[in-house]
This record gives structure tokens, sequence and C-alpha cells, in this order.
């Protein structure tokens, strides 16, 4: 099988790999670069748990060929933290108690991030129409809004 | 939340330092950074990747296997049959002495149910051993096979598992799991009213996020490290130990991060055979369920069916319940066995009734086989229960919560199983539950209470 080279930035650095053609971006990450944060739950584009930042733009990785990401700026929930602190949502999250087995999370945290990235003050209605591509099987979606509207209130105090 | 302190004050102890207090999970940190490690996030160099040849059908005769195509195939390092398996017929619950073992881990002769194991295949790649699964050629004889449990139970109905010799597991109290308390015949014969109803149940899948799977690593010393989602570590490490005819001190299971389970995590599936792999190959093996296999191989939930046939009075008083239960094991036992004895144990619900009689039967057909599932047993039995004393409440024109007043099991009340109730707390609970939901009961059942000094 061909190989072909892919280049792209992860959580700010730079990554460089040999990719077999027809590889997916989850795979690539997990398998290749060793970024575990994005999970796969069906490999077919239905859970949400692969979620991945590209370019700003909320992606499913598994659907994503590695090799149309050369140049993009990828993000993940693991470069979310900076320097150990958590961001906003993982605090939120923590403390709302919206992760149970934490398998969905990574997910619903990047659709969060382009939720809030976009609209700092979103309605109940807007954090579940976010949300909605995110199958969580354990912790019920109700702690996990109400971690999304914290964070977002969150922000909006440090912002003011 | 309020802890209510005045209920059972002389018998509680009162030095909890931690219920009604919140506390952060343990492993929610390692969630919201994306660092918790499941099993499929161990990666090993060379690492194999398993996939299944299963059955097509329900029920047939295995006549022969061919997989020589499947072995020419690039990338393929290996390919499994049921000979390569040291101790092929296992059962789960034979390490606490239930058996009979029952259940192939590849089949031998014969497939029971759609979907069963029937060829491994070991390959370089997940494409490689797709593709090579597909070449494996088996030549099947379709037998006849049976779906419904009563269809099961028949005399001349298709045997599905000749582990067993008939379509039901042999209790030690017969062919099906039984309870006798009181004269149920006399009970309804005294009764003002009876009602039969028959409630049925589905399978249900668990469908985690995380699918079913692990990762064997070779630790080069003949020892083996699986990491795995299994929920039930030292069941899957013993069965696997004598599976694989293996000492447990050669095997090395890692676990206890588990992407959603819900009990179906708890069946020995993928880890006997990926380690069985890696020791036949001297590589790591990974074996992961795709979704389509979760939804369609994992155990379910059992369908069951329940018959309820109360005798009630016209003051509210149950006087006779008999019961029969039927738990769909599908073609193997994994935990029903177990799951339909907790049903006759539960049938006479938190209720005191003198006379009771229950019969629970795990069946045998050629479906999935069912397995654990939150509660399993009691769960369907709870909905069927609660659902015939709404409709016994009706038939009577009662209120449903004081119905359940009159009925309830208090301290001293003998159960049908002769074990007299210690520590009820039903009549306390309902009361709370009553003022909760603003549903008001006459002032006698709010000055009931479940503890009876001397009791
Ligand atoms: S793994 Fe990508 S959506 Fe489920
Ligand atoms: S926490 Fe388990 S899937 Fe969401």
């Amino acid at each position: 099988m061909a190989k072909v080279p892919v280049q792209f930035t992860l959580n700010g650095s730079e990554k460089a790999e040999f990719i077999e053609s027809g590889t997916t971006l989850l795979h690539a990450l997990r398998d290749k670069i060793g970024d575990t944060s994005p999970k796969g739950g069906c490999h077919q584009g239905t859970c949400g748990a692969c979620s991945v930042i590209i370019d700003g733009e909320l992606k499913l990785s598994c659907l994503t060929l590695a090799e149309t990401c050369n140049g993009a700026d990828i993000r993940t929930t693991a470069g979310l933290a900076e320097a150990g602190v958590l961001h906003p949502l993982q605090r939120a999250f923590l403390d709302a108690f919206a992760t149970q087995c934490g398998f969905c999370t990574p997910g619903v945290i990047m659709a969060a991030k382009v939720l809030l990235d976009r609209t700092p003050n979103p309605s109940r209605e807007d954090v579940v129409e976010a949300l909605s591509g995110n199958i969580c099987r354990c912790t019920g979606y109700e702690p996990i809004i109400q971690a999304v509207l914290a964070a977002a209130r969150a922000n909006s105090q440090n912002a003011a | 939340m309020e802890l209510r302190k005045d209920y059972f004050a002389d018998v509680r102890k009162d030095g909890l330092n931690e219920i009604g207090q919140p506390r952060p999970r343990l492993d929610s940190p390692g969630h919201v950074t994306g660092k918790t490690a499941y099993f499929s996030d161990r990666n090993f160099p060379g690492m194999l990747h398993l996939k299944m040849v299963r059955s097509p059908h329900h029920h047939a005769r295995i006549r022969s296997i061919d997989t020589s195509e499947a072995e020419k195939h690039p990338g393929v390092v290996r390919v499994l049959t049921a000979k390569d398996v040291p101790h092929n017929v296992y059962t789960i619950l034979i390490l606490i002495q239930i058996g009979p073992e029952d259940e192939t881990v590849l089949a031998d002769g014969k497939v029971r149910w759609k979907g069963e194991a029937v060829v491994a295949v070991l390959a370089e790649t997940e494409r490689a051993a797709q593709e090579a699964a597909a070449k494996v050629k088996v030549d099947y004889e379709v037998l006849p096979a049976v779906f419904d449990m009563e269809e099961a139970l028949k005399p001349g109905a298709p045997i599905v598992n000749e582990y067993h010799g008939q379509n039901y597991y042999l209790y030690d109290s017969g062919e099906c799991r039984k309870v006798r308390f009181g004269d149920v015949e006399a009970g309804f014969a005294e009764a003002d009213h009876i009602l039969e109803q028959t409630y049925q149940s589905s399978p249900i899948e668990h469908a985690p996020t995380e699918t079913t799977g692990c990762v064997v690593a070779p630790e080069g010393n003949d020892r083996f490290t699986c990491y795995t989602n299994t929920q039930a570590m030292f069941f899957t490490l013993d069965n696997a130990s004598i599976i694989l005819q293996m000492p447990g001190s050669k095997l090395h299971f890692v676990g206890g991060t588990v992407g959603g389970g819900f009990g179906g995590k708890v069946d020995v599936i993928v880890e006997p055979i990926a380690i069985l792999g890696a020791k036949l190959t001297g590589r790591p093996v990974c074996f992961i369920y795709s979704r389509e296999e979760e939804m369609q191989i994992s155990s379910p939930r059992a369908a069951e069916k329940v018959v309820i046939k109360d005798g009630v009075m016209k003051d509210g008083r149950i006087v006779a319940r008999k019961v029969t239960g039927y738990t769909d094991a599908g073609a193997y036992s994994r935990h029903s066995p177990y799951g339909a004895q907790k049903g006759a144990a539960h049938y006479p619900g938190p209720y005191t009734i003198p006379n009771v009689w229950i019969d629970t039967y795990c069946v045998y057909t050629n479906r999935t086989p069912s397995s654990a599932m939150r509660g399993f047993g009691v769960t369907i039995g709870d909905f069927a229960l609660e659902v015939q004393m709404d409709k016994l409440a009706r038939l009577i024109g009662m209120d449903p919560l004081e119905f359940r007043f009159i009925n309830a099991y208090r301290d001293g009340d003998m159960k049908a199983h002769r074990q007299p109730t210690e520590g009820a707390a039903l009549i306390e609970c309902m009361q709370e539950a009553s003022r909760a939901a603003n549903w008001p009961v006459a002032e006698k059942f709010m000055a009931m209470s479940s503890y009876r000094k001397g009791a």
C-alpha cells in the first residue's frame, strides 16, 4: 500500500508522518502520533467520540482522511489544558459531575469548545444543538449541558 | 439532599462522613484531559489484528472448514480453529461450581446462533484480517432452529445445546427454579378477585460507547499481559486460565477502566482467544468488536416472559400469587441460569403474601446468548410486578400507593423464601415518596412503620 506524507499542526506542534493512503485521521492520531484523546466508538460517524477541531471546525476524525489534513491546524482535548491549568470547560466537567466512564468526554468537550468559541453566551437550546452529534451512554445529558453552561458563565465572568 | 435521621434512630449507626457529601470522582481529571488510558489506547509495535469468521446461520452442523485461501492472503499470520484451543468448552460460572460447560470458544462441529465465532484470523492489519476472514470457507448443513421459549420447551423441539440435553437449565429443584409457600390454590379460592396477566420483554443491547475488546502483549517470559475492558476481572482471568490450560501466574490482567459496560462486559469472550493468538504467534494481538459486532454479537439483556396470577381481597390484601417466568438464555448459559434464579427470589416483590407459588425457567433457544445487564433477572420482573400492582389496585378501586402500603412487608413478616424480613424501610420510603410527589395517602398509612419493636 502506497504511503503518503502528511504534515499538520497538532495542538500547536508540527507533525509530519508517512501514512498509508486511506488512513483515517482518527487512526493516524491514535496509532501513529500517539494522541489517544480522540476515541473510536463507532468508526462510522454516529457517536462523536472521535470529534476534533480542524481549522476551527468540529470534525469527526473517523470520517476524515489524514491525507486531506495537510497544512491543517488540528486541536484535540489532549491539548486543551495550558501549562497544566485546566480549560474552563474541563474544570466545569469536573465540578458538574459530567463524566462517568469518560469515553465520550474528549469528543463532547471538543464540540462544546467550538460552540463557546463562536457563541460565548449560549442558551440551553444552543448547547443541546451543539452536542447533538455526541452520544453519551452513561452520564446522562443534563450534567453535561449544565457543565457547558457553567463554563460559559465562568468565561463571561472572567471577561467582565 | 436532606438526610432523614429520625428514621430508625435507635438502630442506625450515625458515624456517616461520606453519605450526603459531594466528592469528586477519582478518575474524572483523566477523563476531561483525555489522559485516561482505555485498553485500546495501548499500542504495541508489531501488533496483530484479530477478526472472527462468524456463523451466518442460527443452527447448523459444520461439515468442513477450509482456511487455505485465508492463510495465503497477504498479511495473514495465523488462522485459529477449534482444534487450536486447549480446552475449547467453558461456562463462566463454572468458577462457582455452576456447570455444565456448554459453550465453545470457537465452534466445534456445530453452530447454535447466528454470529457464533467459528474461525479467528490474525493479520498485520485490520483490513487484511477482514479480507482474509471473508475467504474462509465453511460448509454448513443448516438445522431446524427454535426462537421462541415456549416452542423450545415443547416435546420434539430441536435441541439447541447438547451439553444440556434439553432446552432448559436443570436446577437442583428440577426443570425450573421453584418457590412454594402456603397453599396458593386455597388462596385463590378465598380471593374476591383474581387477575392473571402476561408481560413480555425483548432483548436489550447495552450499547456501551466503547466496544468490547482487549489488547494482549507477550512478555517474552511465557507470560502475557492482557489489557481489557472486562467488568469481571477475576472471572475473565480464571476462565482464560482454564480455557488456555495456563496457570493464572502466566496471565497478567490490566483493567478497571471501562468505557461503559452496564453488565455487557462481564462475559469472557475476547480475552482467551486473543491471548491464544499472542501465544501462538509470539506477537501482540488486538481484538476489538466493531460497532456492528457490539450490537449483534455481544450478549443482550435476556428476553423474558412473566405470567402473574394474583388473588386479591376487596380490602386490598393480596392473598395468593402464582408466577411463571421464562428467561431466554439464547444458545448458551453465560449468566442466565443465575438471572432466572434471581427472578424466582424476586417475584413475591417487597410484599407480604401468605400463599406464593413460583416457577422460573432458563430456556435455550437459537438466539444470541443473553447475559448480565443492570439488575438482570429482576428488572423486567419489577416492571411486570409493579404494573400488575397498579392493575390490581384499579381492579378493586383503590389508590395504587395505598394498596402498596397494605401489602408492604414489615420487619418480622415471613417472606415466601422462609426468611423473616429484617431492616425493611419500604413504608418509610413510600411515605417520603408520597410527600415528594405530592400524592396524598390516608393518615393511617402515614402513621405506619416498617420497624416493629422486638420483631
Ligand atoms: S468514532 Fe467517529 S463518530 Fe463514532
Ligand atoms: S461518560 Fe460514558 S459515554 Fe459518556
